[in-house]
């Protein structure tokens, strides 16, 4: 049915993804201005891509945006030194890894947004809660994916490396750990998905200074409708912006890879 | 696996469970901490003031249950139907699939704000949320599903004049449900989120919303009960799910 894709394809897909769009902009344009929803319900889409862009030129913005993405950053980088160490280790004896498999299985069912009261009465309001539902949150993905992949690891390269005289730290360093790396990067991906989630919840129900999800609690305690489109549309501007950094990265670091997709 | 290794696996399991235990309580009582009490007094608050507590399964748990229930039921059937239309020409998904991914990118408790404003604080904006936040999953991973039915199995029953509803709802969308199924799995865990932060903000019953009255009442033995039975919650809705997924899809393990 489907052509495999060749290299014109790729401009073509560009426009339609433009046109669709566009499209979806002038239909939610035409559809208030022609008074078919409410502007209660939705605003012109031009008036909320002009909030957006007022915003950007807004301190108090940059401000909110500084205090959630240090927050994430803050929060997944302790993450990854928790957790990738440790999915390391686990996971290069098989025991190690049922006997902690089981363990995660039974902790990481419990949602990381119902730790925020819990973390504010522990660390009040402020970037130190903020911190510790970040990293709960983003330990589980990163634990998983370098688990499946100190697991998935070619046995039979494990015994050529043991063949040739490499010790088991050596073998784990040259073998175990690069075709782990990809299934890490990968938990590496969702797990930033899921700090940026939690900071900007942690802001929501939490409450604090300064943030994201501050600004938007804001927004909606005076209704203002166009401000909190602008807030969740800046709000998957900055999703896309990190997914699409991660994926570029991925695809340079690993070229050689053809897929390693675990899902958590 | 032999019966011994079986036997070798099950001891592993439970001895980790045990040094789990022990480690929580080991932890807490050494630590003496308000915040943290031990497990000797949460777990019997546990049975004592959820699970066998009536109010609880009518005004924690049910609702919450309910809500995420019909989120996902709103988003399957919604996601099914768009992933199909679009699944089966190249170019359709070509058009709509930026926004798509756009929409998937907004992390969906962003939303809740929004909702809050466009729905109020009622059932209506909760379920929105939840069916707005596990939507993209499910629909991407229709499409792929939709993408990868064998074209050769399509030309055949259209060749024998199977009419096209037959053909989507019985040959397009059985060999793609094993991605939906997919697409439902990792929807779960974010469905069971967005039903504790809508809960955690705005509500007047449901798990979340005891969760938080704990904590306005520095009921730290209820609170930590709360997250257990959530934990619990979360792996019998997957559970549930595995086993929809066992009987829907057991044609294609023949």
């Amino acid at each position: 049915m489907t052509a495999p894709r060749s290299r014109l394809s790729v401009p073509t897909a560009w426009t339609r993804g433009a046109i669709g769009v566009l499209v979806l902009f002038a239909l939610a344009e035409a559809m208030t201005r022609a008074e078919f929803v409410t502007p209660a319900y939705l605003p012109p889409a031009s008036s909320i891509v002009g909030e957006t862009v007022g915003l950007l030129g807004d301190g108090e913005f940059w401000d909110a945006l500084g205090s959630t993405m240090w927050a994430t950053l803050l929060g997944l980088l302790r993450a990854v030194v928790i957790a990738i160490p440790l999915g390391v280790v686990l996971g290069l004896s098989k025991r190690a890894y049922r006997a902690s498999v089981t363990i995660v299985e039974l902790l990481r069912p419990v949602p990381s947004v119902a730790l925020i009261p819990l973390a504010t009465l522990v660390y009040g309001r402020g970037t130190a809660m903020k911190v510790f539902v970040v990293t709960y949150a983003c330990i589980w993905p990163l634990l998983f994916n370098t688990f499946y992949g100190m697991r998935s690891v070619d046995p039979v390269a494990v015994d050529t490396a043991r063949a040739f005289g490499l010790g088991r730290v050596k073998t784990a360093v040259r073998v175990n750990l690069p075709s782990a790396a990809p299934f890490i990067f990968t938990g590496l991906k969702i797990a930033s998905a899921v700090a940026l989630i939690l900071a900007i919840s942690a802001e929501i129900v939490g409450g604090g200074a300064s943030g994201l999800g501050i600004e938007m609690v804001e927004a909606r305690a005076v209704s203002d409708l166009q401000r909190s489109y602008a807030y969740t549309l800046i709000s998957g501007v900055i999703g896309l912006i990190v997914y699409v950094v991660l994926e570029f990265v991925e695809g340079r670091l690993f070229a050689w890879n053809t897929s390693s997709e675990v899902e958590s | 696996m032999t019966a011994v290794e079986r036997l070798q696996d099950v001891a592993l399991r439970v001895a980790a469970l045990v040094g789990l235990y022990l480690f929580w309580w080991f932890a807490t009582s050494r630590a003496d901490s308000l915040f943290f009490p031990e497990p000797t007094d949460v777990l019997p608050a546990v049975w004592d003031d959820w699970l066998t507590d009536g109010d609880t399964w009518t005004e924690n748990i049910a609702p919450s249950v309910v809500r995420i229930f019909y989120g996902f039921l709103l988003a399957a059937v919604v996601s099914v139907a768009l992933g199909v239309a679009i699944g089966r020409s190249r170019r359709v998904s070509e058009y709509v699939e930026p926004i798509v991914h756009f929409v998937r990118s907004i992390p969906p408790p962003a939303l809740l704000p929004l909702f809050l404003i466009l729905f109020g604080i009622g059932d209506t904006q909760k379920v929105v949320l939840i069916a707005v936040g596990v939507f993209p999953p499910i629909l991407l991973n229709t499409i792929d599903g939709v993408r990868s039915v064998d074209a050769l199995q399509l030309d055949t029953a259209a060749a024998y004049q199977i009419s096209r509803w037959d053909r989507i709802t019985k040959v397009m969308i059985p060999s793609a449900s094993p991605k939906i199924f997919a697409g439902l799995r990792i929807s779960m865990s974010i469905a069971v989120i967005l039903m504790v932060i809508s809960e955690l903000l705005a509500a007047t019953d449901g798990l979340g919303f005891r969760i938080l009255q704990a904590s306005r009442d520095f009921a730290y033995v209820d609170l930590w009960a709360g997250l257990v039975v959530l934990g619990i919650l979360g792996i019998v809705l997957n559970a549930g799910l595995s086993m929809l997924e066992h009987r829907v899809l057991r044609w294609t393990r023949s």
